[in-house]
């Protein structure tokens, strides 16, 4: 199996709102649709984990482009992707992580990008941040299970 | 074209038409098969839409709705079949009407045909169809993997290592088989429950062991099984999810899942638990596995066989060497196991633990008594684990026949190879 992070984003801010309104689609609707979504790929047994991501504005940008970084309040300046959010899945290869990410109930306006997520196998394992990050990561997973089973 | 897809570099179009089987293939048979009231023939025309759609699909594109667009194209396969058959006029006429231009509509919008709820009761019945007792081990393991997990005649003989016309004829045998008992398309009641479910639950073990027992030398492949056999059981696990052993059976296979990375050396040797780099393991499985174990108990109706296997494979999974292994807390469930399901390999298995819990000598008399029962007579294991006791208890000259024993039951080579080296150290 191999793990892929399917991105969300909004390439068109203008057209994401009008399929939006044509839609009539109200905030519980869009719950809803995109809760089913969601437990359909539970039910599958390929969902690895997924979160969306409040308004921009209520975030910062850090923008490395001088020195010091600028920061700035809100949505990005120029920009007008919006990363809205993601899902990690556990599929058999590309092809089926296009397939899930094709099913998505999003509309115009609307695109997910497909990423391979590297196993920490697949980089060299006699570096000494490589080894300490396997460690950490297992730790990390051990409490999270230790946290599910109310430990 | 508007409203189909361009596809990526390196998906072919044969493999995005795979996929889309994959995660629909369930649900276009299970609701064909409401639709028809006849799971052969269910199964016969979903196989007609994917073939159509390997035809189509690579010339126009992928349809926006794949999944609705099998469904529509099943559902007019089985409407030109009953045309075809002049004694179900009646019933084709009904049926017809009943299709008519709103599922054609279905198929067009990218509203999906069916009610996700209703059609999860539809998937379950189709997986209890599946593994019905009617059928024989081979047929149902056949016919899950085709129908509900959505493998191709050929990777499924290829994963089990036999020709593609014998895969077919299991299939083509087990839906007569099917037919001819009338069986009904059904979640089984409440006094057959318990027995069916625990069938279905070791059908899909069937497919995990195949796939778990030959993950070695270049069989590759076979390791695939055992993570289809796991993506099932979470499937399953989703459908019943107030049934603790579904659970249970979850948590083991992710466990034993979570070992691959380290069951072969680089030489593509098999190599054994205590010599694996554990480092290797892999920690979301059994982060999952650990999160299905304490679903299971979460139920809070005690554990079952695959519950307690899947507690001792968390033992292991969870200890950073061999000597640090809770070997006590493996005693205790492998004892609990020999009550619910008693069985000579599991009380071996125990005598195990022991040696590691307690000592060598009362593991000696475990197995002595295993030994006199007369109960694993045939069985190599017995005679190499008791060989491997009294080699560490320094009774050489009685270790040295015990291995001999060995050798003369095993047909494996490497397995025979192991033996003759133990008995070349003593």
């Amino acid at each position: 199996m191999t793990t892929y992070m399917l991105i969300m984003r909004t390439a068109d801010e203008a057209a994401a709102n009008q399929a939006i309104a044509e839609a009539g689609l109200d905030f519980e609707k869009m719950i809803e649709t995109m809760g089913r979504y969601n437990e359909e790929l539970l039910a599958a047994g390929v969902l690895v984990s997924c979160e969306g991501l409040d308004d921009p504005s209520t975030g910062a940008v850090v923008d490395f482009g001088s020195t010091p970084p600028v920061v700035t309040d809100g949505p990005y300046g120029e920009t007008k992707e919006l990363f809205n959010g993601y899902w990690i899945v556990d599929v058999a290869d590309k092809a089926e992580a296009v397939a899930w990410a094709s099913k998505a109930p999003l509309g115009p306006g609307v695109q997910i990008e497909i990423r391979r997520v590297p196993s920490i196998d697949e980089f060299p394992l006699d570096n000494e941040y490589i080894v300490r990050e396997k460690q950490w990561r297992t730790d990390l997973l051990r409490r999270q299970a230790d946290k599910a089973e109310g430990k | 074209m508007a409203g189909e897809r361009v596809l990526p570099d390196g998906v072919t179009a044969r493999r995005a038409v795979e996929a889309v089987w994959r995660i629909e293939s369930a649900r276009i048979v299970a609701t064909l098969t409401r639709f028809t009231g006849d799971f052969a023939l269910a199964e016969d025309i979903a196989q007609e839409a994917l073939a159509e759609a390997l035809a189509s699909w690579p010339r126009a594109g992928v349809p926006a709705n794949p999944g609705a667009w099998l469904v529509a194209v099943g559902k007019r396969r089985a409407i030109d079949g009953w045309r075809r058959d002049a004694a179900r006029d009646v019933r084709y006429a009904a049926l017809a009407r009943e299709l008519g231009e709103a599922d054609a509509a279905a198929a067009a919008s990218s509203t999906p045909p069916w009610d996700p709820d209703a059609i999860d009761d539809d998937v379950l019945r189709l997986v209890f169809i599946a593994c019905h007792p009617v059928l024989s081990r081979e047929a149902s393991i056949a016919l899950t993997l085709r129908t509900v997990a959505g493998l191709s005649t050929e990777a499924i003989a290829r994963a089990f290592l036999v020709p593609v016309a014998t895969v077919q004829q299991r299939i083509v045998r087990a839906k007569k088989t099917l037919s001819a008992a009338a069986v009904p398309f059904e979640v089984p009641p409440r006094d057959e429950y318990p027995a069916r479910l625990s069938a279905v639950l070791s059908v899909v073990y069937l497919i995990f062991n195949e796939g778990y027992a030959a993950a070695s030398g270049a069989e590759w492949m076979r390791a695939d099984l055992a993570r289809e056999a796991l993506r099932l059981g979470r499937v399953l696990a989703e459908l019943v999810p107030r049934e603790p052993e579904a659970h249970g059976l979850v948590a083991l296979m992710e466990f034993l899942v979570a070992r691959f990375p380290a069951r072969l050396s680089a030489a593509g040797e098999p190599v054994l638990l205590a010599d694996q780099d554990r480092s290797r393991w892999d920690r979301m499985l059994i982060a999952r596995g650990r999160a299905a174990l304490a679903r299971a108990d979460s139920l809070g109706r005690g554990r079952g066989a695959y519950g307690l296997q899947a507690a001792i494979a968390e033992c292991h999974d969870v200890a950073p060497s061999v000597g640090e292994t809770d070997w006590g807390r493996i005693v205790v469930l492998y004892e609990a196991l020999g009550r619910i399901a008693p069985s000579p390999v599991v009380e071996l298995n125990r005598a195990v633990a022991v040696s590691q819990a307690e000592g060598l000598a009362t593991a000696l008399r475990i197995v002595d008594s295993l030994a006199a029962s007369g109960s694993l007579a045939g069985y190599g294991l017995l005679p190499s684990v008791r060989g491997e006791l009294l080699t560490r208890l320094g009774r050489t000259d009685e270790a040295r026949a015990e291995f001999e024993k060995a050798i003369a039951l095993t047909s494996n080579e490497r397995e025979h190879a192991v033996l003759v080296a133990k008995v070349r150290a003593l």
